[in-house]
């Protein structure tokens, strides 16, 4: 793997969570009305630690879930299938302040169709984007609102986020194109 | 007249007089000549040096579709693809519109051959008029105009009490009642045996017994009232061993057997080549093909090994193509909503070829169950169609036993494109055929 | 190229995603143990999507869905309009009568004018056994999907009843499934035995020998395994059957059939083959009993049972459609083989 960059550890990726937890709450004023949601499938853990992170330093629950976008992409035949996960929402998104967690922020595509799917659920009373990496490459007018770490790439490049929850490892790793398809 | 033919260096099978040699084989003004003296002027040769001549083959059931279904086939297209297969002489048979009921459709079919070629065709009658199963035809009148044999193939003789008339007033003129053996009230449905095959494809099927209860009704009703009783394209085990019976009892029942059923079984349902697999085995997109739907219907491995044995044996007389060609569209349905029957007459050789390799019987039988099996069950007057001898009718066939040819339905002179071997090789092909002393098929070789 | 979410190829392979895309959909006999699997989670998850209020993803957006329905069927019909229709394919429907069948036009000939109309999907009942097949190996650009075809095959139904099962059961490896009826006559009965057999579920077929296909199973003597079919046995007493059954499906019986002679008469079918209340206890404890209905209440299945907590007819409706949304998703969207995007 001589054309792997490891850019976030797991100590990293725990505390730039911990800042955009501290940032949502800021931002919110406080948790009322606030939902964090996750986009399925690294969005989902990282939402849920953020929830953890939340809860830690202001003693008080915020409810999670988690949401399958694949539905509403925009590539559906150009790519292999993916599996329909279920969503999961514990409340309603009718009047919440809704943060979508995702692990890579990069064409907005999946910001998008994330936002489709969650009108198709209700009517929020505002939305709001997280992402662990901002890779830059954006082709749609859609913003993070909250950024764990900014990594300029090349379009050569694959980010690749690992979660232990499903990847068994917390780290964040630039990966060269070519050898990813290898892999 | 038809110019002299010399076929040099042919292996000569003549199973009516049990010949088997390699010689130069002579016919001259339409009949089987000696050796001459001097080469006659003009003489065509056809060098057969490692290919076998035999007398040409006699179709006793084809279905020519003329008059009436001429978008099927046609009398010219019908013998030019029986001359392709080697047969000089076809049986028409009479499920034709109108029916061969009268002599008037036996003359039209008479004139019509004339025109067409070579190739001889004889016609059946029909046992009832219009082949509606309630009365009888005129048959005398039929004989005279030279029917060869009465039937309503397509379906059975519609009942005991008209089979048993039937026999009686035709055997009075000396000719065959030949019967399409079916029960339709035990037949639930066509073109597919009842067995596993059928069950898997949800399809109601044909079981061997709507068959062998017909066979043995008529036998039985041929035991009683006497004449000459023909099984048509005998399809099951039980079939044969009623017939085996009967002849040993001494009746004169006769049967034929056709090459699909001495060949393929109820599998080929499944899609040729998927046949092997097994009733467990996943479909595929081949599955129902209707190219193998035939009445009666392709039966089990069991039944066509019983066939085979008893083509070798001698209690099937007779190879028959039942040709049965079909249009495009009859075909290009549902398998239960298909027409029955394929196109037969060009591949009849080569599939049958496959049985001389795996050891059924050997190649003098063979030719023997298309040339004076098939004469015997026509009668004595016919068993010159089948023989070298000199001045014999100059019928003849050459072939190439081991040749290994692709089947391409698109190219067959029948207007009949209808059959599961379509794109499939077999071995064993015709070379040329001669028919009344003219080359009908084939020619000057090399 | 550039494509799209790029970074999520990786995802998709990682995570299993379906194999390569198969274009039909004609039985499940040729469904593996994975892809029956794969089509029933997302199933479950489609389920989530019929409660949302608004109904409706727009993963099928500009996909065409024809509905050729030769047979009369509301239930069917309508449950592949539904799933479609919240995929937002759009979905016509064209059926037998007032059609260009009944004017004598072939099948086939249909079918290749829809084709050329440029239509994605074409999902057929037909009465004819096979003409799915019939159809699938003649059109070159139009998925086929078999929606019923004569006794043959009916492979969503078969689908929704693994489902149905699969939710209450959970694995069906190792399960005892039932099947009491006309067995012989029954597209449901085939395609189930292919479906469960591939879950590694053991199949009892039940009813009179008139009705069950003996010749395919071979054998066919009191709880013989079948040699055809491995894992399916047949025994013709239902109070043997149902004994420690894990599911029993009660199979509609047609009228006609006692009409052609394959019945002694309803009395003695329901006397001999009915799912009573008696019968229905000697199944495991909170055996499952289902129907692919319409049902004849009092026939095949007691009335008192039918409408019964334990029973599940409509929930089988239900995983109907969200069975048939799954499906649909697998036939239309990912990388076709050649890539025509």
């Amino acid at each position: 793997m001589t054309g792997e960059r490891r850019i976030l550890s797991g100590g990293d990726i725990r505390r730039a969570l911990t800042r955009i937890a501290h940032e949502i709450v800021e931002a919110n004023k406080g948790l009322d009305g606030l939902l964090l949601v996750g986009v399925l499938r690294r969005g989902a853990p990282l939402a849920r630690r953020i929830a953890q992170a939340v809860a830690s330093f202001e003693g008080a629950s915020v409810p999670v879930g988690a949401l399958d976008i694949n539905l509403y992409r925009d590539d559906l035949t150009s790519r292999p299938q993916p599996l329909v996960r279920p969503t999961e929402l514990p409340v309603s998104v009718d009047g919440r302040a809704v943060v979508l967690v995702d692990d890579v922020f990069f064409t907005g595509r999946t910001a998008r169709a994330a936002l489709n799917a969650l009108m198709d659920l209700g009517r929020p009373r505002v939305v709001q984007l997280a992402a662990l990496v901002d890779r830059g490459h954006h082709e749609l007018p859609i913003c993070a609102d909250y950024v764990g770490k900014n990594i300029p790439t090349s379009l050569g490049e694959i980010v690749q986020v690992r979660v232990s929850e499903v990847d068994g490892v917390d780290e964040v790793a630039v990966v060269d194109r070519a050898e990813a398809r290898e892999a | 007249m038809s110019a002299a033919i010399c076929i040099r260096g042919a292996r000569v099978i003549d199973p009516a007089s049990g010949e088997d040699s390699v010689r130069d084989l002579f016919i001259r003004d339409g009949l089987i000549a000696g050796a001459p003296e001097t080469p006659p002027d003009g003489a065509v040769t056809l060098e057969g040096a490692g290919l076998v001549a035999s007398p040409g083959f006699i179709d006793l059931h084809a279905h020519l579709r003329e008059p009436g279904f001429e978008d099927k086939e046609s009398i010219e297209t019908g013998t030019a693809a029986a001359a392709a297969g080697g047969f000089t002489t076809v049986c028409a048979m009479p499920n034709t519109s109108p029916a061969i009921d009268s002599a008037a459709v036996v003359e039209f079919i008479a004139r019509r051959a004339r025109e067409a070629g070579p190739v001889r065709v004889l016609a059946f009658g029909a046992v009832s008029k219009g082949r509606a199963g309630l009365e009888l035809t005129d048959m005398e009148e039929l004989a005279r105009a030279g029917v060869v044999g009465f039937t309503d193939d397509g379906s059975p003789v519609a009942t005991g009490r008209l089979m048993q008339a039937a026999l009686l007033y035709a055997g009075e003129l000396g000719l065959p009642v030949m019967d399409h053996c079916e029960d339709h009230s035990i037949t639930a449905g066509l073109g597919i045996n009842e067995g596993p095959t059928a069950s898997r494809l949800g399809l109601a099927g044909y079981p061997s017994a709507g068959e062998e209860s017909i066979i043995a009704r008529d036998i039985a009703l041929l035991s009683l009232v006497g004449g000459r009783f023909h099984a048509a394209h005998v399809s099951t085990a039980g079939g044969v061993e009623m017939i085996r019976a009967a002849k040993r009892r001494g009746l004169a029942v006769t049967a034929e057997v056709t090459p699909h059923h001495l060949t393929m079984t109820d599998e080929w349902a499944l899609g040729a080549g998927a046949a092997t697999a097994g009733v467990a085995a996943p479909l595929t997109a081949a599955a129902y093909d209707a190219r193998a739907k035939v009445s009666p219907p392709l039966r089990s491995a069991a039944d066509r090994d019983a066939l085979a044995e008893g083509l070798r044996d001698g209690t099937l007389d007779a190879v028959a193509t039942d040709h049965a060609p079909h249009t495009f569209g009859d075909k290009a349905v549902p398998f239960d909503e298909a027409a029955v029957g394929l196109s037969g007459l060009e591949t009849a050789f080569g599939s049958l070829m496959s049985l001389v390799r795996v050891g059924a019987l050997d190649l003098p039988a063979l030719i023997a169950r298309l040339t004076v099996g098939p004469a015997s069950v026509l009668g004595e007057r016919f068993a010159g169609l089948a023989s070298l001898a000199v001045g014999s009718p100059a019928d003849v066939v050459l072939f190439d036993p081991d040749e290994r040819w692709e089947v391409d339905a698109s190219r067959f002179a029948s207007k009949g494109k209808n059959t599961p071997l379509d794109g499939l090789t077999l071995q064993g092909r015709v070379k040329a055929t001669i028919a009344g002393g003219e080359i009908a098929f084939g020619g000057p070789a090399r | 190229m550039t494509t799209a979410l790029a970074e999520e190829r990786r995802d998709a392979r990682a995570d299993g995603a379906a194999p390569p895309r198969r274009r039909h959909a004609l039985d499940l006999d040729d469904f593996s143990r994975d892809e029956i699997t794969g089509l029933l989670d997302s199933a479950d998850a489609m389920r989530e999507l019929l409660r949302r209020s608004i109904k409706k993803a727009p993963s099928l957006r500009g996909k065409v869905i024809l509905t050729l329905f030769l047979e009369p069927s509301t239930r069917t019909r309508v449950s592949f309009e539904q799933a479609g229709k919240m995929l937002s394919a759009d979905v016509i429907n064209i059926s037998g009568s007032g059609s260009s069948a009944e004017k004598g036009e072939s099948l086939l000939n249909t079918a290749l004018t829809l084709q050329a109309m440029r239509a994605d999907l074409l999902v057929v009942r037909s009465p004819h056994s096979g003409a799915p097949y019939f159809l699938a190996r003649n059109l070159d650009r139009m998925g086929v999907v078999n929606a019923g075809d004569g006794r043959h095959a009916h492979p969503t139904q078969a689908l929704l009843d693994l489902m149905t099962m699969r939710r209450s059961l959970g694995d069906l490896a190792g399960k005892r499934v039932v099947i009491v009826g006309d067995a012989l006559h029954s597209r449901v009965a085939r395609s189930d035995v292919f479906g469960l057999r591939a879950l590694g579920a053991s199949v009892t077929l039940c009813g009179p020998p008139t009705l069950l296909p003996l010749d395919l199973l071979r054998g066919g003597g009191a709880g013989v395994p079948a040699a055809g079919i491995p894992g399916v046995s047949v025994e013709h007493d239902l109070d043997r059957a149902i004994a420690d059954a894990d599911a029993v499906i009660a199979l509609r019986i047609q009228q006609e059939r006692q009409e052609a002679g394959a019945l002694p008469g309803m009395r003695e079918y329901t006397r001999r083959w009915q799912v009573t209340e008696a019968r229905y206890r000697k199944a495991k404890p909170g055996a499952l009993l289902m129907h692919p209905g319409p049902m004849n209440e009092g026939i095949e299945i007691a009335s008192s049972l039918a409408h019964a907590p334990g029973a599940l007819i409509e929930e089988q409706v239900t995983n109907g459609v969200a069975v048939r949304m799954a499906l649909l998703y697998q036939l239309l969207t990912g990388e076709r083989e050649g890539g025509e995007a």
